[in-house]
Order: structure tokens, then C-alpha cells, then sequence
């Protein structure tokens, strides 16, 4: 099927599904109070866009997981290098890294308000936190299994240490790097919303909340729409900023 | 024919020579000391062709990582064009069984790492690959990544990416091992038409005994783990050889029976 036929096929259940529940409650066959329709959720967005609110949360939401999310990422490249490249390093840090990653992110939340108060620094700390992992795991992981051969060709061709590390091992743990940052951005994004439940005066988590406890739906439903866009725009920056430097599994993929 | 070989002699500008004395090496596997060569002496005159044939695993690979100077050997001395071989350099080039190139790089890329790691100029590091890749027949796959090359293509770009440094020896580990029956013929053929050409001095490790005997003017028989020379077999016919050569398939016959195939 051509590509357009695809992506349209793709949106024939959610229209369907909007078009559906917004027909059922006109004439009142069911009620909307808790799920309102489409129509209702659409004017709670622009509402919310033409009075500022929704530029002043997704800014918000925008800043702390770009925050996060960059921290996290430098850390765990950084460690995840280190590890990878020095064994007594790795028998040192690895075992207790590991540990703490299965810990459920979300425990640290209490410690985090306790050390850090509730703004923004604990906010910024646990998506970094959550970021960092899969980062941490993928490079570390990605170096590790880097073909030995191919780092003996550059042994042949005698180059030197930072040779061998900018023109062969750099390439060869990109792709690797790359997923591991893409899967920590989703994962940032996922621990904004925690870290905006435990109290946040803006941001789209702070608009969930705000509409749970004041009873209006529309609200949070138009704030998961906005996480929704968030996050695959978020995404797509990086996908594009990134693509340049793995083109050529771009040629892969084409052949295949 | 021995005009031919004086001048190969006479011309020695490229082929190193080759000369280890008495090489041991084991494994270290868990701390158990596995033998992998014992007490192997191989000589190769300057531009000379030799192949190392034995059964798989037999350690025949590792004297020429040992040659390459990727390990230094537990015992013994190499030492090439009368110098002690104490690490790898670009004059002695190993090709893998796997054509190993890097795949974020293009055929050209890839030729080009020993000369960009030597520090050679952009200019004239663009007119030697494109006369390495001429020499193998890639030209027109200068610009192609790797993964679609086949597999006889890749071999050469990895032919290629050691001939564009001008090896003085040439070290085969293998080289055409995964590759079909009929590429691997054509590639018999290109090797050799390389070395009579370039006149590198070329050790080929192999466990296809008719690939020796069509290339090598020397075959080498090794045997079992840990590997010693069990015989030493000149190969006087003239190049290019046939496959039914009376001389060779009396030498193939003396050569399985060494390695125990035939009774």
C-alpha cells in the first residue's frame, strides 16, 4: 500500500472513535460528564492556548524534561564510557549502578522531596534519573560488544589511541547510543509526570492534576493530548539532529 | 621459467622477508595454559609466496596474528625484512576471513583509513585509492557502503584496503574461506595476478590444499593443535597453474596423506 493510503488507514479507528462519541451524547444517549467529546476537549485546547496557559505549562513541562534529559544523558554517556573502557572502573561502579536500576524510579520521589524541597531541582533530578539509565546501559553496552576485529584493523593501521576511539569506536556505538538516548527522552517523559504530581504550580502534569482534583475532565484529557504532542515532537528533534550522523544505516534500511 | 624467478629475486623493492625462529604460543583459557604452536620455524624469501595449510583450529591463524604483531609470541623470534616484529605496522598487513570493514563507511572510506592513520594527503590519498580499487576491479563501487557489497566484492575492497598502503608482506588468513565455489576461483586467480604484479611477499593460511597448490610456491603442512611443521613441499610448477597438473595432484595426494585423508 502506497505510503498516504497507510498513514490514513492509521487514523481511520481514532476518527471513527471521536466521531462516534461525539455523535452519541449530542442527542444524550450517553452522558459526557466524565469522558467529554471531542468537540469540548477541542475548545478546552484552545482555550487554554488563547489565554497563554497551555505555551506557559508546555514550557514548563518543555524545560524540566530538556533538563533532565540532558543531564541524565551526559552523565550516563559519560559513565557508561568509563565503564565500558576501564575494567576496574566497571567492577567498582557497575554492580551498584545495577542495583539501583531496579529500583523503581519513582521510590526516590519521597527521598527526593525530603532532600530537595519541591521545586524545581528534584523535579529536573528524577527525569534525569530516569533518563540516565537506558543511556548508561546502552553505551556501556554498545562499547562492550564492538567486533574486536574491527578494532584490530585500526591496531594495524597503527592508530593511535584517539584514533581508534574518534574513527572507530565513536561510528561503531552510535547507532546504540542513539536508541539509548531516544528510549531516555520517552522515559524523561514519563517521569515529568511524576515529577509534577508530587506538586507543581505549572506544567501539563500540574494541569492533570489540577483537573482531577476540580473535577474537569476535558482538562486532563487535553493535557494527554498535549503529552501526546510533546513527546513525538520531542522525538522527532532528535531523530532529525541525529540522522546525519548514522546515514548510512539510512542506506541500509533502503536496501533492505 | 628460472629467468623468471632471478628476477624476482633481483627485484626485491617491495617483499619483505620473513623469518620466525622457532615460535611457541599458548592460550591462556581460564588460566590453563592451552598450546597452540610449538616450536614452528617458518622462512620466506623477499617476495616469496607461502601457504600455511592445516586442519581447522590448528593454531595456523595465530602465527600470523603473531607475524602481524597483534600478540607477542610466548616464545620464539620473527622478525620481518631483518627487523624484530614488536606490534603491528602498516608494512605487514593482515586480511581476515571476514572482510571486517567498517560499515559507516563507504568502499572508498574504508581503503582510506591506513592512509589517513599514516597522516597522507587528501590529493594524494584520493589517486591511491583510486588505483587500489582499479586493481581489484571496485571502481564503480567507490561510493557503496558494505552491506551491499556480496561477498566476494567485500573481499577485495579488503584487499584493496591493504594493497593501498603497499605492504611489503601480505599476511592471508583465510581470505577466501566463506566465499562460493566460483568467486572464490576468480579470487584465486586475483590474488595471484596482485602478487605477481605488486610483488609483496604473501604467507596464505588455508585448509583448501588444491588453493596452495594453485598459489604457493611453497606449501607448508601443519599439523593437529598445538601446530608443528610436519612437512615442507616446493611447488615448482609455473604460474599460472591447472588444477590438473600431474605434478600437482601428485602433490595434493603426498599432502592429504600428510594430514592423514588418505591411506
Amino acid at each position: 500500500m502506497r505510503q498516504g493510503g497507510r498513514v490514513g488507514l492509521g487514523l481511520v479507528l481514532p476518527l471513527a472513535l471521536a466521531i462516534g462519541w461525539e455523535i452519541a451524547i449530542d442527542p444524550g444517549l450517553v452522558s459526557g460528564r466524565l469522558l467529554p467529546p471531542p468537540s469540548r476537549i477541542g475548545a478546552t485546547l484552545l482555550d487554554l492556548a488563547a489565554s497563554g496557559d497551555l505555551l506557559m505549562h508546555v514550557q514548563a513541562t518543555l524545560i524540566r524534561v530538556g533538563l533532565g534529559f540532558l543531564w541524565g544523558a551526559a552523565v550516563g554517556i559519560l559513565a557508561g564510557g568509563l565503564v565500558a573502557t576501564l575494567p576496574t572502573l566497571r567492577w567498582l561502579l557497575d554492580p551498584s549502578l545495577q542495583a539501583l536500576r531496579a529500583v523503581p524510579s519513582l521510590a526516590w520521589v519521597p527521598l527526593f522531596i525530603l532532600w530537595f524541597g519541591i521545586l524545581e531541582t528534584p523535579k529536573v533530578l528524577l527525569i534525569a534519573v530516569g533518563v540516565f539509565f537506558p543511556v548508561y546501559v546502552g553505551v556501556s553496552g554498545a562499547i562492550a560488544s564492538v567486533d574486536r576485529k574491527l578494532i584490530e584493523v585500526g591496531r594495524i593501521f597503527r592508530l593511535s589511541r584517539f584514533g581508534l576511539a574518534r574513527r572507530i569506536l565513536l561510528p561503531a556505538v552510535l547507532p546504540a547510543t542513539l536508541v539509548g538516548l531516544r528510549t531516555g527522552l520517552g522515559l524523561g517523559f514519563l517521569f515529568v509526570v511524576a515529577a509534577e504530581l508530587m506538586g507543581a504550580s505549572e506544567g501539563l502534569g500540574y494541569l492533570l492534576v489540577d483537573g482531577q482534583q476540580f473535577g474537569k475532565p476535558d482538562q486532563i484529557v487535553a493535557a494527554i493530548f498535549d503529552f501526546a504532542a510533546a513527546g513525538k515532537l520531542a522525538d522527532l528533534v532528535l531523530m532529525t539532529l541525529t540522522r546525519p550522523l548514522t546515514r548510512w544505516q539510512d542506506t541500509e534500511r533502503e536496501s533492505l | 621459467m628460472v629467468a623468471a624467478t632471478l628476477q624476482r629475486h633481483t627485484d626485491q623493492a617491495r617483499g619483505a622477508s620473513l623469518h620466525a625462529e622457532a615460535v611457541s604460543h599458548a592460550f591462556d583459557i581460564r588460566g590453563a595454559p592451552l598450546p597452540v604452536l610449538d616450536q614452528v620455524s617458518v622462512t620466506v624469501a623477499p617476495g616469496g609466496f607461502v601457504a600455511l595449510l592445516g586442519p581447522s583450529g590448528c593454531g595456523k591463524s595465530t602465527l600470523l596474528r603473531l607475524v602481524a604483531g597483534l600478540e607477542p609470541p610466548d616464545q620464539g623470534v620473527i622478525t620481518v625484512g631483518g627487523q624484530l616484529v614488536e606490534g603491528p605496522d602498516p608494512s605487514r598487513l593482515l586480511v581476515f576471513q571476514d572482510p571486517t570493514l567498517y560499515p559507516w563507511r563507504t568502499v572508498r572510506g574504508n581503503v582510506a583509513l591506513g592512509l589517513e592513520a599514516q597522516g597522507v594527503g587528501r590529493a594524494d590519498r584520493a589517486a591511491r585509492i583510486d588505483r587500489a580499487l582499479g586493481l581489484v576491479g571496485l571502481s564503480a563501487f567507490a561510493d557503496a557502503y558494505p552491506h551491499q557489497l556480496s561477498g566476494g566484492m567485500a573481499q577485495r575492497a579488503a584487499l584493496a584496503r591493504a594493497l593501498v598502503n603497499e605492504p611489503r608482506l601480505l599476511l592471508l588468513d583465510e581470505p577466501l574461506g566463506k566465499l562460493d565455489a566460483l568467486t572464490r576461483l576468480a579470487m584465486q586467480a586475483e590474488i595471484l595476478r596482485l602478487w605477481q604484479e605488486k610483488r609483496f611477499t604473501a604467507v596464505l593460511v588455508t585448509h583448501d590444499v588444491e588453493e596452495a597448490l594453485i598459489l604457493a610456491e611453497r606449501v607448508i603442512v601443519l599439523s593437529d593443535r598445538p601446530a608443528a611443521i610436519r612437512a615442507e613441499l616446493p611447488v615448482e610448477a609455473p604460474y599460472p597453474r591447472h588444477r590438473d597438473d600431474p605434478d600437482l595432484v601428485r602433490l595434493r595426494r603426498t599432502i592429504l596423506e600428510i594430514l592423514g585423508q588418505v591411506t
